[in-house]
């Protein structure tokens, strides 16, 4: 693995007209998690974990239908069960009995209709998990089973019975630019069809779905994982009939989100439960629950026409993007528009033609997950180039490069891209970074001492080949991705600093409701709060609703957002300082400086921290926007819709077992821009794991959904990459600041996830000579064409 | 639980301490009962079917998946959980001090820290070496592969890169992508061979 390597950076967006200080464990380094002790030794308290004396266990029960019609539900024989203290129904749901995170569309319990598998109908709560189990599976629900909508073509066209009372469908987006008709007369265009499907994605987080609600007098306190503490309150308050502000949450240590706790699961269930026995309540889902408990990638399926000049320009490109949000909405409407106004890709094009539908049936609801409507598009586009350059007769990368968007370009709606945009260069360099070695099976055949472990070939200790029948190939993927809320979205973040001494040594706080779910949001903001304070001693408050919204842990947006509003947060308590100490000493405090350790230099005399403050603080909470975006015209999708874009590239290495259909990636290369490498090693973090997870969705991650039925909900039967399955991966990391953003940072998360995918299968496909058109490649997809029809 | 089944007394030694767990209901599993009765929430449930190796604990010095064994064959048994690797390691280790704990703890309530007496134990090698690689995001695969990696390393003290992975399998990751977890046992290695020397 290389160490992080790139542009250096060139200027920062500091509005601050301070210099900064320095100290140690600032930004862009890589200081040690502050969780990471209490995380290796076990006593990091995730939601699993919480506990309460007197607390009672909370169960589900669920519809094992997609699609029916409660006739009878009868809960008596289940309160009758031993150990038993509650069975709640629609009926007990004290205030509205629907939430969702965009439509407000689905019922906390069942009323008389299921529209998925998985659907909640009732909540048990028990002194054992077992006996809450039983109990649940103890209530009588009879059904009038109904044909499931499956099709979302049949939503689209109207066949379908509508499943909401607006119709099935969730948003059609439509963008129009250019002159798609007139670019298609353009004599000597060189065009390529296709239609790819994606296949539907689970977040598969480690940590299941789970909590602890806590009556308390006036309301509830709720520890849980999730991803948007303000967000679930409101919709738990609204639920419980309570005003925001009696729903406490406090964050619980979070085991991976990746878009599925941005839905509410067990929240307003568990604070149900508690509120009705006034015992405390924990729900842990098991992994099966948890398959139907969270949102998943929508499937998609997509049409894209793709045009070139003779020399491989783009001329224009069609698409139609259909993604089945399932029963209930989610934020389809957003995924909607990210793939949409994404679906051309990271390339220049001045004609475009897309429309994108997002639709209700009778499958699995989906929503967020890390690549939010992009990752759907980017297979489809990036498939499409490939195709493309073979039409045109150039190379993978080099079709990339001439097409790639730069700065001054525009996107399909009309968005200027007014920071870097370094798409050519990004696959420069993952093409010029060194290839693994050719393998000896293939440089020397005949040579048995040259056979390669079989571990590192396909099928691995399965020892299903010795390298006969392994073809190599080679592949190329790029993404473009939104960064932050989008569409005119009031998109902030909410942070609280205090400064004081404790024990004769500088001391900050550090409280903002930015959900820490893995990324290293925690080391992020004391690495903001050291290097605008120049104070060592950073402390967090535990994430909470005591203090203002810092938006969602999504949209690769909190680096940005909430860091903004750290560093705001900070640059006023300095400022503040400074002020105090302007007065202190008779002079402007435009002179002072706050030195690394506290002195106070500038003035006549130095002054520490402590002579400033004695036993006193300096407090101040901030809340920071970033820039504002616009709505989609409803006809043409134009418009500025996005705060800014990030891009990453992958080369990816296979070697496919052509015979048994088995696929080894050898090698994932990335390179990224991060505007500002904030911290190096959480940055190749995330890209090690959003490779990962799109190594999953291209060769082996797919929700198998039949007649509305989840057949594979537990890690046996869906599988999620091992460390079997990852390759070594070359990184490199380009730091082109955008000055519109905090130090210049670009968000980091999701790009990686993006387009390892496309990378992969194109890899495969080349290792084949197959057209590929669906991910995840299946064995079947590989060999299905050998057996006899 | 009330339950017709009878709940049953089950002793066994956990992290070197005599534990006795009591009112256990013979479906528990060995995960629950550290988990929920014995106040050790370390060892994960993520998936509770074996496949993805967060509950593994060391089951007379073997790693197994503890949600996978029924709490009665525990009995009379040795158990070790990512709480009780600093015990284990006692005197092999060396480093004094953790691996820089920035600052506090950013989690909720840490309810768990007060539950079990060996939060405060020296950090081991391959603790610190998780830490120190970046081989810990979400934490919840943590000490799973904490004690597969302890075992792989006392069977392997020098592992290769396919060793390392052939031993890991098991372990699922969400997050790393598990290059940093790689380099952490090599870390590891590297340093316990230091120290043995």
């Amino acid at each position: 693995m290389s160490a992080p390597t790139g542009s250096t950076v060139t200027g920062s967006a500091a509005t601050s007209t301070r210099e900064r200080t320095t100290v140690t464990g600032g930004i862009g380094e890589s200081p040690a998690r502050p969780d990471g002790t209490g995380k290796v030794q076990g006593s990091f308290a995730y939601s699993s974990d919480m506990w309460a004396d007197g607390m009672l266990w909370g169960s589900t029960l669920r519809s094992p239908h997609p699609h029916a019609r409660i006739t009878r539900l009868d809960v008596g024989p289940a309160l009758k069960l031993p150990g038993v203290s509650a069975v709640l129904t629609h009926e007990d749901v004290p205030g509205r009995n629907t939430f969702g995170l965009e439509h407000r569309d689905q019922p906390v319990l069942a009323v008389d209709r299921v529209r998925y598998q998985g659907e909640a109908i009732a909540i048990v709560a028990a002194d054992h998990p077992e006996a809450a189990r039983r109990a649940a599976a103890a209530i009588v629900v009879e059904y009038e089973i109904l044909d499931p909508v499956t099709d979302p073509e049949s939503a689209i066209d109207g066949s379908a019975i509508p499943l909401h009372p607006g119709g099935n469908v969730v948003r059609h987006v439509p963008i129009r630019k250019g002159d798609v008709a007139r670019a298609a007369q353009t004599p000597g265009l060189v065009v390529v069809t296709g239609d790819y499907t994606v296949g539907m994605q689970d977040q598969a987080f480690l940590g299941p779905e789970s909590g602890l609600a806590i009556p308390a007098e006036d309301g509830v306190d709720l520890f849980v994982a999730t991803q948007w503490l303000h967000v679930d309150r409101d919709q738990i308050a609204d639920a419980l009939g309570l005003q925001p502000e009696q729903v406490r949450i406090t964050l619980a240590g979070v085991g991976g989100a990746f878009g599925a706790r941005e839905d509410l699961s067990m929240q307003i269930h568990a604070c149900l439960l508690a509120m009705h026995t006034n015992r405390p309540v924990k729900m842990v889902y098991s992994r099966e629950e948890s398959f139907f408990g969270h949102v998943h990638r929508h499937p998609a399926r997509m049409h894209f026409e793709h045009a070139a000049t003779p020399d491989g320009r783009l001329a224009y490109v069609k698409a139609r993007i259909v993604l089945d949000g399932g029963a209930y909405a989610s934020s389809t409407s957003a995924v909607v528009a990210n793939a949409t106004t994404l679906g051309a890709g990271p390339y220049k094009v001045d004609n475009v033609e897309i429309d994108g539908y997002g639709v209700y049936t009778n499958n699995p609801p989906c929503g967020a997950m890390r690549g939010f409507g992009a990752v759907q598009a980017t297979f489809g586009y990036e498939s499409q180039m490939d195709k493309l350059a073979a039409a045109v007769g150039i190379g993978p990368a080099e079709i990339r490069m001439i097409n790639g968007l730069a700065q001054g370009d525009t996107t399909p709606t009309g968005q200027l891209l007014d920071s870097p945009a370094p798409v050519a260069e990004l696959v420069q360099r993952v093409r010029d970074m060194p290839l693994p070695a050719e393998p000896a099976y293939q440089t020397r055949p005949e040579s048995d001492s040259h056979h390669a472990d079989i571990r590192a070939l396909p099928g691995g200790v399965a020892n299903s080949t010795h390298g006969e029948g392994v073809r190599r190939g080679v592949g190329y993927g790029i993404g473009i991705k939104n960064i932050c809320f989008s569409e005119d979205f009031d998109d902030y973040s909410t942070a609280r600093v205090r400064v004081e001494v404790v024990g004769g040594d500088p001391m900050a706080t550090v409280h903002t409701a930015a959900a820490e779910v893995g990324q290293g949001l925690v080391t992020l903001q004391q690495q903001i709060c050291r290097t605008e304070l120049g104070i060592g001693n950073v402390v967090l408050h535990p994430a909470d609703t005591s203090v203002g919204s810092a938006g969602s842990s999504s949209a690769s947006r909190q680096s940005y957002v909430t860091g903004g509003a750290v560093r705001a947060a900070s640059i006023s308590v300095r400022d503040k300082i400074l002020q105090l100490a302007g007065e202190r000493l008779g002079v402007d405090p435009v002179m002072l400086r706050l030195e690394p350790g506290g002195a106070i230099t500038g003035g006549p005399s130095s002054l520490s921290l402590e002579e400033l403050l004695g036993t006193s603080f300096v407090e101040d909470t901030v809340v920071y926007r970033h820039r504002p975006t616009t709505t989609l015209d409803p006809e043409t999708g134009q418009g500025d819709p996005h705060v800014q874009f990030a891009f990453a590239a992958h080369r990816a290495v296979v070697d496919v077992d052509v015979e048994l259909g088995l696929v080894k990636v050898v090698a994932l290369d990335c390179a990224q821009d991060v505007g500002k490498a904030m911290n190096p090693d959480a940055i190749l973090g995330q890209i090690h794991g959003g490779s990962a997870q799109g190594l999953g969705l291209a060769v082996m991650e797919e929700i198998q959904v039949a007649n509305g039925l989840v057949r594979n909900p537990s890690f046996t039967d869906y599988l999620i990459p091992t460390i079997l399955d990852m390759p070594p991966m070359q990184i490199q990391v380009l730091e082109y600041p955008d000055p519109n953003a905090p130090y210049g940072l670009r968000g980091v998360g999701e790009p990686p996830t993006i387009s390892s995918t496309p990378a992969i299968v194109a890899a495969i496909r080349d290792a084949t000579g197959l057209d590929l058109t669906h991910a995840p490649v299946r064995p079947e997809d590989l060999v299905g064409h050998l057996l006899p029809a | 639980m009330r339950t017709s089944e009878g709940t049953m007394r089950v002793p066994m030694t956990v992290n070197g301490v005599e534990r006795i767990a009591d009112d256990v209901w013979p479906g528990e599993s060995l995960l629950y009962v550290l988990r929920e009765r014995l106040g050790l929430p370390g060892s994960k449930n993520a998936c509770e079917q074996g496949e993805c190796g967060s509950c593994t604990v060391l089951l007379d010095d073997v790693p197994v998946c503890s949600c996978l064994v029924a709490a009665g064959q525990a009995e009379g048994r040795s158990v070790t959980t990512v709480e009780g690797l600093g015990g284990l390691s006692a005197g092999a280790g060396g480093a004094s001090g953790g691996a820089g704990n920035a600052g506090d703890g950013a989690s909720g309530p840490d309810l768990a820290a007060t539950l079990h007496p060996m939060a405060a134990a020296e950090l081991t090698p391959v603790q610190r070496a998780f830490l120190a690689a970046g081989a810990v995001q979400c934490g919840f695969c943590t000490p799973g592969l904490l004690v597969a990696t302890t075992d792989l390393l006392r069977r392997h003290p020098d592992p290769s890169d396919l060793q390392i992975r052939e031993a890991l399998a098991g372990n699922l990751c969400r997050c790393t992508g598990y290059e940093k977890i790689i380099q952490a046992v090599h870390t590891a290695a590297a340093e316990m061979a230091g120290s043995a020397s």
